[in-house]
Order: C-alpha cells, then structure tokens, then sequence
C-alpha cells in the first residue's frame, strides 16, 4: 500500500462535515479538534490513517473523521484495531471510546492491548458515566456518585486506567484534559509518534449527566515533574496524585508486537509437498 | 467396491497414556500408506490431559476409507487399565483377534466373552530385552505383522517420525518393532497389500482445512485455543509466518473475531477457527461483519454439545446455531465439509465465497473429520482464489453501499485516496451514513439478502450420486459413513437410491434441490444430533416429497455403516 507520504493539509480537512450526535457543551467535541490537529501536525494522510471505535457516545468518532473508520460493536474496537494494524502495517491506526466501552464491556482486551504492545494509540474520552443510555456508573465512576441504576451509588472503587494501563505493558501513558486542545493535540501526537501500544485518557465532561465535570477545567494542572521511563515510579506518581494531573506519565521503549519474526514472503511453497506420504 | 471394502483391515491399539499407542498407530498409517494402503486412524483419549487411557483405531484397506469399520479384526490392549471406558467403540467378535500381555491384567471381561481369539505377547518384556525399547513398538511390530505390512515399510514409517531423536532411538525402536513383528503367527489380513507405492497423501481433517484456508487466500488468523479445532491453527501459525501473513493469538473468542474482522477491513482475506461455546461468542462480531459487509470465515469444529459438552467426542449439533444464531435478519453463508479431505475443498470455497460475497461464511466441520487422519489421494488446488470486488480508483459521488445489481458494492481498503469511509454496525445510508429510516434499512437489508441469495454457487451447493425414486440426505461428516452403508447394500437396493450430501446449508438452494428431488418419492435425512436439526430446517425451507423420515442421533460414538446400512434397508423395506 501507499507509504505515508508528507501531506500537507489543515486540520479541518479531516473532519467529515457529518454533525455529530454530541450535546453541546460535549468534551469530545475539544477530542476531535485535537485529533485532527495532531494528524494535521503530523502531516499524516487521511486515507492512511484508520480510527476504530466501539459503541458509545465517544465511539461515533470515526464518522465525523476524513479517514477510513470503522464503528464496530460493544467493547471490541482493541481487537479490531489490533487486527488490523497486524494486517495493515502501513496504516496508522487509532483506537477510541469511553470508559464503559473501554473499561467495562472491554477490559479484557484493554489488559491484553496493553501487553501484546501492538502499535496503535488508543484514546479513551473518559467522563466516568455511560451517556448514551443516558447516565449509568461506568468503571470510573466514584462509589458515592448517586443514578437511577446505583440508588446512594455503587459502593464500589473506581478502576483505575493509567495503572492498569502501566502494570499491563503500555509502551506510552498519558492523561489530558479535552478543554486543553493545545496540550491534548501534543500529546496526541507523541502517542501516535510513539512506537506499540500508546494509551491516552483524556478526562473529557459530560455536560448532561455529570454537569459537576464543569468544574474539571479548574482542576486539571500540569505535572510536577516530565515524564519518566521507569514504569513502577509512573504508577507510584499516579497513584498518588489528585487525578487531575495533565501530561505524559511514561514512555517505554518495549519492541512493538510483530517485530522479532523474520518473514521470507514465501507462499509460493508447495503446500502440496507437505502431506506426501 | 464392496469386495474392496470387504478386505478392509481394523485395528485397535489401547494403553494408558504414556504407553505411546498414539505414536503406534501413526506409525502404522504410515507403513500402510508406504505400500500402497489407504487407512484412516481415529484417536480416542479419556478426560486426563496426561497419563490417561487412550486407543488408536486405524483402519486400512485398497481403497479409500471414509470412517471406521463396525468392528476390528485386531484389539491390541498394552495394558487394560480402565479399558471398559473406551471399549464402548471398539467392537470384537468372534472372529477378531485379541492380543494381550501374560504379564498385565486380565482383559476385561465383556472382551473375554466375545469370543474373540486371545493372543499371548510378553511386549513388556521383549521391550525389556532391547535397550531403548518400548512396548508400544513391539505392539507396532506385532500388529502390522497381522495386518501384512512388510518390515521393510515398518522400518520407514519408524524412521520417518523418529529420525529427529537420532539414529539410537531409530535403531532402538526398529529392534523393538522387529521383535513384535517376528513373533507374528500368521497374516490376519484377508487382503494383498499393494506394493504399488501411491502418490499419496497422509492428512487430518484440521490441517486439510488449514490447507484450504492457505490456498484460499487467507492470510491473516486469529486464534484462541479450544478443542477439537485448536491444529488448524497451531498448523497454520507457522505458516502464515513464514509466508509473510499473520497469526494473532488472542485473548478470547470475542476479540478473536474482531481480529479477523480488523484484518479483513484493511483487504487481508482473515479467518478464526473455534468450537462450539467459541462460536456462540462470534456470534455478535458474525453480525457486525453482515451489516458493515465484511468478509470473514469462521470454522467451528463441532463437538458434542450444549456447553462444554464433550470436547473431544463429535456431533453435527451447531447446525441451528450456525444458521440460525445471529441476531437481526442477518444473511450469511454456511458450509458443511463432508470429509476429510473435503475439508481442503470446502475451506478454500468458503474464503472465496466470503471474499466474493463481502459477509461471513461459517465452515461447520467437526471432531471426527476434523481431527482424523487419512491417507487419501492429493486434493489438487483448484482456482477458487479470494477476489474481492474493490474500489480503486474512487469516482467524485462514490457510496461504499451503493446498490448494485448482484448486491456487491466495490469496497475501499484503506490506504485508498479519496475512498474513505466509517464501516459501520449501525445500519446506513449507501453513503455509509448511519441512518434508521425506512427506506434506507430496506434497501440495505434487500442487498444484504440478495447479494447471498443470488450469487452463483454452482454445482458445490451438494454432491449428489446415483439416482432413484428414493433419496438419502445427509450433510458434513456423516456423508462418509453413509456412503459406505450404501456400499454395502445390494444391487437391488442401491439402484432405487440417491444421495444428496449437502454442502451449502445457507442459502437454501430452492431450485437446486427442486432439481435434485425431481421423481423423488421419499427421502430420509440423517445427521448425527439429538433434535434432527438438519431435518427440521428442510422442512421449513424446501419442499420436499410427501415421505420424509429421519434418522439422528446424538454423539458422542460417531456413526458405524452397519447401523446406517440397517437404517436404509428397513426404510427400503428390504
């Protein structure tokens, strides 16, 4: 297939022009600003480029994109990324969805991305809620946090994504906030720069069911210190701070999946031959 | 044929595990197949993952074998430990053999009754007696001995699959075998063997499928182990690695199938391989793959079911979950192979229907064809090759969806310029806009529907021989059994019948079969399951002659062509 060649083009011309279904006021709006600028930045070409997704309200992305997508089912955009950046290594492909999609229904597979480090940058829009059924606890969700499903809250911890993501192998880990477009289109860029598996969450408010996400924008700071290469001090730094920290955490520097396998593209053998008695 | 099948050969050699009566009957396929014999070998194992009792029924003979004879003329027991588990499918009569060592338990007492004649061989101790030896390799000697193999095929089929240990071990296990072969009476076996060493090949069902799949165009597989389908992938990883393709392992059947459908997105014809439970977790990603039109092959290697089941025993009885188990209306395809070297055929058809048609196609294969080994003829590669209809060069108002006259619309990979588009689970627009109207879903799911009614199957829809006013319908590994129950019956029998061994179970063929049952007056349909799946859906489905009787039955023992012969000649009234 066709290199990625430099292509130089502004960010909107990867948006598709399709409105998306988000309510105003929306984090993911500021994600899909910044995720244009950051393929714009990179001189990426739209028909290189592949966005999957799962089902949420996050997961339309793909749509509203100039670049091939694919809108698959509940909870398996890795896989289908994964499939198909191990076929398609030529194209840069980026994961994303929400937490429920992400956290809950797909967690497996969030683990195992993590560790098989397949190159491909995967973006959660996290707004600790399911919104397109219109307000459930997702796996962020604080324990206190009253809905109609979870009366008084659900009484159970919050997971944990940047230290999952850390103990699971990621090879880049990063938290943004979708009101800081600047910062948020830079450190998607270095995801997406990044060789294997890059995880970004990005804290992005639901504006209807989690109108208290508002006050996020007063939250969010940047990091006391840069990034690090030591995965344990990642998470102990993580684990630890206020959950508003904005930045890169760490960057690893794992062989991508699909590396160490010499390949003679020989099919032309008789396969014939094999079974001879 | 009947004189030929009439010289057929079984035996069966039991242990427990360990004991390496696996590794014996291989060998003795192999020294068969070196001059000249065909055979098939069907492994039995207990539930132990090590150190469990396990059998090795081979069946040889002058032509092709499609499944296991009624009953052996030889039952080699190394040992009897919890023999009677597995004597359930190893029948002896009276005139078998039985071969025992004076030094083990007495043989089970359901085989002291046959009437079968008992054999006396000290293997332990003639084992004892070489360094190195091994009793399954005295067993080896002994029984291809019985059978008439030659020492000279003997020695090559050891050395073949020990020639990797050394030549100590080789020269070990060939005294072994020597000794075995010398203490041979007489040559039980009412054949010749043909010294005419054929161009053959020594295949199970699970590689031939993996073949297939090769030579089909696949190169991309997502696995995720599950017995019995777990060697079609653990054959093709190599494989596809070598060749420049790709196998992923993955973290469960979920993500297995998004994978395969990741990969076939970006125009690399993909495939998984599962059973049972696994297909039932497929089943949503099948449907993703429908509505975002998306070719892929599942291969789901039946095993006796609902649930875990019985892993390692067959049974035809994922028809309804195949055919019917996707939600939504949901047009799909499902392919039945109906041997093992079948499974070569069918596997490459499925890519190429899959490829051709841009949906899913699931290959219903299972535990019997799939893990039996056979000698058989080559499967010459046939030119069915994935072609899929693409989108190069994109005009200004191109629509992924676009309705056509065949239902194909030409697909965009990515990488295309200008051709970009988001596939989508929800329904769409042709634009692939997603859309809930009206017209826009009917439009869609006519050309979802169209697309696979109409397209061209040709004459691989069945196999279909002889002709009657009474026909026999069957599907997928039963076709091997049925065929030889044909064969034995009599002339005045088989001239009224026919058989139609279905291989394109979705779409139903309407006109195709009105065609095959033309002057059919009555028809049975066997398949091996508890409901009669098959059965059931034929009579919703087609129409059919006003007499239709059935024959199922559930696993885990694979049909017998004593029991189908039986079964026939009643329902003939003969």
């Amino acid at each position: 297939m066709s290199a990625a060649a430099p292509c130089k083009l502004k960010a909107s011309d990867y948006k598709s022009g399709t409105r998306p279904v988000w309510c105003p006021g929306c984090g993911d709006f500021h994600i899909l600003a910044s995720l244009t600028k950051a393929v714009a930045a990179l001189a990426l070409a739209p028909e290189n480029i592949a966005v999957v997704s799962g089902i949420g309200c996050s997961s339309r992305i793909p749509a509203y994109l100039n670049c091939y997508g694919f809108h698959g089912v509940h909870g398996r955009a890795l896989p289908m990324a994964t499939g198909l950046k191990v076929a398609r290594p030529d194209l840069t492909v980026i994961c994303a969805g929400g937490d429920g999609d992400g956290f809950s229904i797909g967690g497996n597979h969030f683990l195992h991305a993590c560790r098989r480090n397949v190159d491909i940058t995967y973006v959660v829009m996290d707004n600790e809620i399911y919104g397109m059924t219109k307000g459930q606890p997702s796996p962020t969700t604080a324990p206190d946090w009253d809905t109609e499903l979870a009366p008084g809250g659900t009484g159970v911890s919050p997971f944990h994504p940047l230290v999952i993501a850390l103990a699971s192998g990621a090879n880049f880990v990063a938290r943004a906030f979708s009101g800081d477009v600047k910062g948020t289109t830079k450190i998607l860029a270095e995801a997406i720069s990044h060789p294997g598996f890059s995880f970004v969450q990005i804290l992005s408010p639901c504006v209807t069911y989690r109108p208290d996400q508002r006050e996020w924008k007063n939250k969010v700071h940047p990091p006391p210190v840069s990034f690090t290469t030591d995965a344990a001090q990642a998470a102990r730094r993580v684990m630890t701070d206020d959950g508003f920290n904005i930045g890169i955490l760490y960057k690893g520097s794992r062989d991508k999946y699909g590396q160490a396998v010499e390949r003679s593209g020989d099919f032309e053998r008789d396969l014939h031959e094999e079974f001879l008695v | 044929m009947t004189d030929q099948l009439g010289n057929s050969f079984s035996v069966a050699l039991l242990g427990k595990g360990g004991a390496g009566v696996i590794t014996a009957g291989d060998m003795l396929l192999a020294a068969a197949a070196h001059c000249g014999l065909y055979g098939l070998m069907i492994r039995v194992v207990g539930p132990q993952i090590r150190g469990g009792e396990s059998a090795a029924l081979v069946r040889l003979g002058s032509a092709p074998i499609g499944c296991l004879d009624d009953r052996f003329d030889v039952l080699l027991g190394i040992n009897w430990k919890q023999a009677e588990r597995l004597l359930a499918d190893i029948a002896v009569d009276a005139d078998s053999i039985v071969v025992t060592d004076p030094a083990e338990d007495d043989v089970p007492q359901s085989i002291a009754v046959s009437g079968a004649a008992l054999q006396q061989l000290e293997m332990k101790k003639l084992a004892k007696s070489v360094s190195g030896g091994r009793v399954n390799m005295v067993a080896l000697g002994y029984v291809a001995g019985l059978a008439g193999i030659p020492e000279e095929a003997i020695r090559h089929a050891i050395e073949k699959e020990l020639r990797r240990k050394g030549q100590q071990s080789v020269d070990a296990s060939v005294a072994a075998a020597m000794l075995g072969f010398s203490r041979t009476r007489s040559s039980a076996a009412p054949h010749a063997v043909n010294e005419q060493s054929g161009n053959r090949w020594m295949i199970s069902g699970n590689h031939a499928t993996g073949l297939g799949a090769l030579r089909g165009g696949v190169r991309f597989a997502a696995a995720y182990p599950i017995t019995p389908a777990t060697e079609i992938l653990e054959w093709l990883a190599p494989r596809l690695i070598d060749g420049g393709g790709a196998l992923t392992q993955a973290e469960d059947e979920l993500a297995s199938i998004n994978m395969a459908i990741g990969a076939s997105y970006g125009g690399i014809p993909s495939l998984t391989a599962t059973s049972g439970p696994g297909l039932s977790l497929m089943l949503e990603g099948l449907g993703l793959a429908v509505c975002a039109e998306i070719p892929v092959v599942v291969v789901n290697v039946m095993r006796a079911g609902p649930s875990t089941g019985i892993p390692t025993k067959p049974e035809q009885s994922d028809f309804n979950a195949a055919i019917y188990g996707l939600h939504g209306d949901a047009p799909h395809i499902v392919v039945a192979p109906n041997s093992v070297a079948d499974c070569v055929f069918t596997t490459q058809w499925a890519v190429h229907l899959a490829e051709a048609t841009q949906a899913p196609v699931i290959v219903l294969s299972d535990q019997f064809i799939g893990q039996a080994l056979v000698v058989a003829d080559p499967v010459p590669a046939i030119s069915f090759f994935a072609k899929r209809k693409l989108a190069e060069n994109i005009p200004e108002a191109f629509e992924r969806y676009a309705i056509t006259a065949d239902g194909i619309s030409p697909m965009p990979l990515p990488g295309t310029p200008g051709g970009q588009y988001t596939a989508d689970g929800l329904e769409h627009s042709s634009g692939a806009k997603p859309s809930g109207t009206v017209a826009d879903h009917y439009a869609q799911l006519d050309k979802r529907a169209g697309k696979i009614a109409d397209f061209d199957y040709g004459q691989h829809w069945a196999d279909i021989d002889g002709e009657g006013e009474l026909a026999i319908l069957t599907w997928g590994s039963t076709t091997s059994v049925v065929r030889e129950a044909l064969q034995r019956l009599p002339d005045k029998v088989t001239c009224k019948l026919k058989l139609i061994a279905l291989r394109l179970l979705l779409p139903v063929r309407q006109q195709d079969m009105a065609a095959a049952l033309d002057g059919v007056s009555r028809l049975i349909v066997i398949e091996q399951n508890h409901t009669g799946q098959l059965y059931r859906f034929l009579r919703a489905w087609y129409d059919l002659p006003p007499d239709v009787d059935t024959l199922h039955r559930p696993g885990p023992s694979i049909f017998r062509p004593g029991e189908i012969a039986t079964k026939i000649s009643e329902w003939c009234g003969e």
